[in-house]
């Protein structure tokens, strides 16, 4: 079995025709071949290079990740005297993806990484999180060390990012009990010692996804007095110096393998990365738009696990004398799974693809001035990536629910018990439209690209892509979804109301995520017609029945209705 | 102290999930529809190197192995896990060999490989199951062997101490360097290929495919010797034709017969406890267990 050669819409993500930009600067023209042995020499060896790596990883994800996942689950984290032990199996999978080497993919060369681009991360975090999602945070967490490499000095650089990429942990610790959603009201107390020449921090943090990580990224209040986020700043502690501990790993409804821990500093030696006060405004920002699009991806991973899990119930399980997927009422759900998954991958790697070139630029910025030309385009892709970002993140996270309610749905009374997978995947989807920053957050980040008309200025792109005649029909379809959207937006803002907007933004949200779905399933339809075809069929049929449903919702809505809605909750 | 280690690795037919087109309708196996892979109980030995070089810095690793050029990647693969270098033993006067006649032209090779301490094979390969090859190299190289090795305990003194599987339990026994082990599947899993290592050795070929056209990395095996795997040739290894392949192999295989096995008989036993003693001991006294 292996998770990457078995699903070939992963391969067709890697000929996507911005890949060649991306990878050309990645890796700086190719010029680090020879310096590096194992850097590739041409866009061709890079590939190649992916496709091996994905290859290993799939076979690792089908062949240990996944059949340790129960006793992952199982076994979990446990507390002892202020530190966390991982369950056995998870050390095991820690162990196997060290020696693999899975634990620097997209850290440069220099801090010994495999210095991967990030659309191909995402790509591995795909085939991880399908193979256990608590498993995916824990390695995917790696990610934090881009943070310390954007962000801070040279001498930190080179003190921190080979230990992560040799396997070391890390987590970002944002959250306390006071401050969820609303990290701007963060109090854990960072103080100067000018004897000492370091930073001290004080207080308590909640919901740590693993906590006990040997590199933390800590959120703090630098500046005495301060009530707001201009008052943050963003730190680097070692547990190895002692003074933060663990003190209750919480007790979730899933992703068990993955601790989540209240930890405590007590006079906590840390250093600062970066400047002082841009802890939140800037670098959390960045940190938590790459969380994500994390998520996003873990979401995906689940929709597919939760698929292939539906998909082989229904073709073994016979019931009236033949196998369940025969019936209508069982492959409609599958279909709706299949072209789910499809469309909210589409969208996760058109948004990885955007987020990979706007940092690819970002990372130029740092070593030359950038061209006019260049500038501007830096601009049109951070866009493309600050507005794709939250809509993948709260749609993909959605859909990861559906497909696990179907999954459950599809095994029958066999999905309730424990003995099958569907049911980790259903707990463990739950999570992923809550963790850095819920649906109804993304809907509050994204609803402004929908009313400045941003989305809709993306869709024309979309459907401006040649297409063969075959899907012409789908393609009319889709331009009038995209009509569809348009006129609801227009709708809405003619209300002149903004607890109107506020209140329809997650139906606008979901049919802008929903149209762009479809249209960018056109595009894959059309560059690989026999992947696709059957997925934008359904998708588009799907999209056709949401996108009609909240028109409905719109056209009838008024202003009054507020009042009735506030009433009826009384 | 520096170890020079010897892997034997065979390139097999993956057997484990065997399709319905494994076998032709001759009674042959269908090599073209089971992939090729690493012998199983191989990566077992290898992994047991890579264990041995770990504790002693500076040790290396070849990983040799007879067949056609296409097992060229069994090197690969080892080279992926962290094996050092490789050698292909291929020449048509090998073809057709049956264990005596490899195990003459890999005892070959490795005289030609030269100052070894210790060489490590699978118990056997899944394709043939004989577990005859790697005591019959260690008796054509005249080397002490320890046969179904589970675990190296430690290495002093030019002695080894090694953990063998035995019928119901394992057994304890120290053997002098040079030495050959067979291990098998009791022994640690392999360790994975490295990710920095696969895209470093993907590169690596012998001679035949570096000349095939279209090869891309000449430049590369240039500077990087480490990539540079070796293919030898019966006169290579200074080796007896007569002794290789078809003609010297005295194993003639005359008739394959399938045989199943069916149930001639059948006895019924309650679950009471007097039943089941009374199954114990036929089955005890037929020698079905025990």
């Amino acid at each position: 079995m292996n998770y990457y050669t078995d699903n070939k819409v992963l391969r067709h993500y890697l000929s996507h025709p911005l890949m060649q930009r991306i990878v050309e600067m990645q890796e700086n023209g190719y010029t680090q071949a020879a310096k590096f042995n194992y850097a590739p020499v041409d866009f061709a060896e890079a590939i190649e290079g992916y496709e091996q790596v994905l290859n290993l990883v799939g076979e690792l994800c089908a062949e240990v990740i996944a059949p340790n996942a129960m006793a992952v689950e199982e076994d979990g984290p446990k507390l002892k005297s202020g530190r966390v032990e991982y369950a056995p199996a998870t050390e095991k999978n820690l162990d196997i993806f060290r020696k693999a080497g899975l634990m620097g993919i997209s850290l440069p060369r220099e801090y010994g990484g495999l210095n991967f681009p990030r659309t191909i991360f995402i790509l591995i975090e795909d085939v991880v999180t399908r193979a256990d999602a608590a498993f995916g945070n824990l390695w995917g967490l790696q990610d934090c060390a881009e943070t310390i490499h954007n962000f801070g000095s040279d001498e930190q650089r080179d003190r921190y990012l080979p230990r992560i990429s040799s396997g070391e942990t890390m987590s970002m610790d944002l959250t306390e009990p006071d401050a969820g959603s609303d990290l701007q009201s963060v109090r854990l107390k960072a103080t100067y010692s000018e004897q000492d020449g370091c930073w001290y921090l004080d207080g308590v943090k909640r919901f740590i996804t693993n906590g006990d990580s040997d590199v933390h990224l800590v959120l703090a209040r630098s500046e005495e007095g301060s009530v707001d986020g201009r008052g943050l700043s963003l730190f680097i502690v070692e547990k190895s110096c002692g003074g933060v501990h663990t003190r209750r790993i919480e007790n979730k409804m899933g992703i068990h393998g993955s601790p989540t821990c209240e930890i405590v500093f007590n006079h906590a030696r840390a250093e600062l990365c970066g400047s002082r006060r841009m802890g939140l405004i800037k670098y959390v920002m960045s940190l938590m738009n790459g969380a994500r699009l994390g998520i996003a991806t873990q979401s995906v991973g689940l929709a597919q696990a939760a698929y292939s899990e539906a998909l082989e119930y229904a073709g073994s399980r016979k019931q009236f004398g033949k196998e369940i997927v025969k019936f209508p009422a069982v492959y409609d759900m599958l279909n709706t799974m299949k072209a789910r998954l499809d469309a909210a991958r589409s969208l996760l790697y058109e948004t990885a693809r955007n987020v990979d070139m706007a940092g690819q630029f970002s990372n130029l910025s740092r070593q030359r001035n950038l061209t006019p030309e260049e500038r501007n385009e830096s601009k049109i892709f951070a866009k493309k990536a600050d507005a794709l970002t939250p809509l993948v993140k709260g749609i993909a996270s959605e859909i990861a629910n559906q497909n696990a309610y179907d999954c459950v749905q599809v095994h029958g009374g066999s999905g309730y018990m424990r003995d099958y997978v569907c049911e980790r995947l259903y707990r463990d989807a739950r999570i992923t439209s809550i963790y850095e920053g819920t649906t109804q957050l993304q809907v509050v980040a994204a609803i402004r690209y929908a009313t400045s008309g941003y989305y809709a200025q993306l869709l024309d792109e979309y459907l401006s892509v040649e297409i063969p005649d075959s899907i012409k029909p789908l393609f009319e379809r889709v331009k009038r979804l995209s009509d569809s959207y348009k006129l609801a937006v227009e709708k809405v803002q003619s209300l002149g109301c903004q607890e109107s907007l506020d209140f329809l933004s997650r139906r606008i949200y979901e049919m802008a995520a929903y149209t762009i779905m479809a249209a960018l399933l056109i595009g894959d339809t059309a560059s690989n017609e026999e992947l696709f075809a059957s997925s934008l069929c359904s998708f588009v049929a799907l999209a056709e029945s949401l996108v009609a449903g909240h028109t409905a919702y719109i056209e009838n809505y008024t202003p009054e209705i507020l009042g009735i809605i506030k009433d009826n909750i009384k | 102290m520096k170890l020079n280690i010897i892997v034997l690795a065979k390139q097999v037919p993956d057997t484990r999930n065997v399709g319905e087109e494994a076998m032709n309708s001759d009674g042959t196996v269908n090599r073209a529809a089971l992939p090729a892979i690493f012998n199983p109980e191989d990566l077992n030995a290898l992994e047991l190197a890579l264990q041995l070089k770990e504790n002693n810095p500076g040790s290396r690793i070849t990983i040799l192995t007879m067949g056609p050029h296409r097992a060229a990647d069994i090197l690969r693969q080892g080279l992926y896990r962290g094996a050092d270098a490789g050698v292909l033993l291929t020449d048509r006067a090998f073809a057709g060999a049956d264990t005596l006649a490899t195990s003459y032209a890999l005892a070959a090779a490795i005289r030609k490989i030269g100052e070894f301490d210790i060489v490590l094979c699978g118990r056997q390969a899944i394709d043939g199951d004989t577990a005859q090859v790697g005591p019959q190299v260690a008796r054509q190289l005249g080397l002490p062997q320890v046969t179904y090795t589970r675990k190296i305990i430690e290495l002093k003194e030019g002695k080894m101490l090694v953990e063998r599987s035995i019928e119901n339990g394992i057994e304890l026994v120290e053997a002098p360097l040079p030495l050959l082990l067979t291990v098998d599947a009791t022994a640690d899993a392999c360790r994975p290929a490295n990710a920095y290592r696969l895209l470093r050795f993907h590169r690596a070929a012998i001679p035949t495919e570096q000349a095939t056209e279209g090869f891309r990395y000449a430049e590369q095996l240039a500077a990087d010797t480490e990539l540079q795997l070796k293919e030898w040739s019966l006169t290579d290894v200074d080796g007896d034709a007569t002794r290789c392949g078809l003609s010297g192999s005295p194993t003639k295989v005359r008739k394959v017969e399938n045989v199943v096995f069916q149930a001639k008989e059948s006895k019924r036993y309650s679950a009471s406890d007097e039943d089941i003693k009374a199954l114990v001991s036929e089955l005890l006294a037929n020698h079905t267990i025990g």
